[in-house]
């Protein structure tokens, strides 16, 4: 499964839902594959994508949260798979795409091949969590999981690629503006 | 004033979303938080994430506060300059003064020496909390952060709530 596919099936399958992308590649594919002013693109602060969504599900219970983000930003916050777990909130749904390395920064390896995050996040409290390494795993957990309670946690498989769509051309403030006005209108 | 006046204090100003990481001096503020339904408090396991967790509530339509030691603003420098101040989110920092005066443990020396520095580096209006000023203070932050969206640093010393 390749990222730029992973990105779109999520991005397909929350229709109402709100997302926050990791700083990186992923961000930026989401931007190119499917801009809405439901995304919130996480430009910086590394490690903090699942701490701004977990924020979200708990300020807004009525809505479908789901973060977006790779196996390097998460091995920076394993505790805040902890946090969710404790607190956990039942809008709250994280998917991991996991390409092995910080492929952002020239596709240094990471820790990810000794890691199990599906087990971590189980762990940690998460409601469900699975590990899928194919497009179609991808989308039936999805359909699986697209009214269940959370948290969720979806660990998925994806090949490591150089190639990536250009950077998040949007102001940072209009980034958050946007999706408030989002928030706040629907 | 008392931890729970002063937390009262902060809701009467409109924060209503609490989250960080323990300080002994920010204690009682915690026990509090933690245990009276007026109040949310969400344990963090680093200060960072703490930040990351506001931002969401903010955007969530929350008006957060974040408690942190001193020492957790070395942690937080990332989340910031590249998240907090990049997009300009209003968000209440209560960070406890260790290592005021060198009068304290070894560890906090540096950081007790340091702080209003890092603060005035990163332009985050900061007010060290008085006994005497306290309702004032408080009112000026929340003033402050809605007319600049920006985070208030609000640093508070011990034995400055009873």
């Amino acid at each position: 499964m390749r990222r730029r596919e992973a990105v779109q099936a999520v991005a397909d399958f929350f229709k109402e839902g709100y997302i926050v992308a990791c700083n990186g590649f992923i961000s930026r594919e989401l931007f190119n594959v499917k801009d809405a002013s439901r995304n919130f693109y996480v430009l910086g602060s590394m490690g903090l994508p699942s701490a701004i969504g977990l924020g979200l599900s708990l300020a807004r219970p009525d809505k479908r949260i789901i973060v977006i983000t790779g196996d390097g930003n998460q091995l920076m916050s394993l505790g805040t798979l902890a946090t969710v777990g404790k607190t956990s909130p039942k809008n709250f749904v994280e998917v991991l795409l996991d390409n092995g390395c910080y492929e952002t920064t020239g596709g240094q390896e990471t820790s990810s091949s000794t890691t199990k995050f599906h087990d971590l996040a189980r762990s940690a409290g998460f409601r469900h969590s699975e590990y899928v390494d194919s497009l179609d795993g991808l989308v039936a957990a999805l359909e699986q999981h697209l009214n269940a309670e959370g948290p969720i946690f979806i660990h998925a498989k994806i090949e490591k690629e150089k190639a990536c769509s250009p950077r998040t051309q949007m102001d940072p403030c209009k980034i958050k503006d946007r999706f408030m006005n989002a928030l706040i209108e629907s | 004033m008392d931890s729970k006046e002063f937390c009262r204090l902060l809701r009467d100003n409109g924060f209503d979303f609490f989250c960080g990481v323990p300080c002994s001096v920010l204690g009682q503020i915690i026990e509090y938080l933690s245990h009276n339904d007026d109040f949310q408090y969400v344990p963090a396991t680093r200060e960072d994430e703490a930040l990351g967790i506001a931002v969401g509530a903010y955007m969530g339509g929350k008006k957060p506060v974040v408690l942190m030691q001193n020492s957790g603003l070395g942690n937080s420098i990332d989340a910031l300059t590249s998240l907090v101040l990049l997009y300009k989110f209003p968000i209440l920092l209560l960070v406890s003064w260790r290592g005021y005066e060198e009068n304290d443990f070894p560890e906090h020396s540096l950081m007790g020496r340091y702080m209003q520095d890092f603060l005035r580096t990163m332009k985050i209006p900061t007010i060290v909390l008085s006994r005497d000023r306290l309702p004032r203070q408080i009112a000026e932050s929340a003033r402050i952060m809605k007319e600049l969206e920006t985070p208030v640093a609000l640093v508070l010393k011990r034995g400055v709530l009873e």
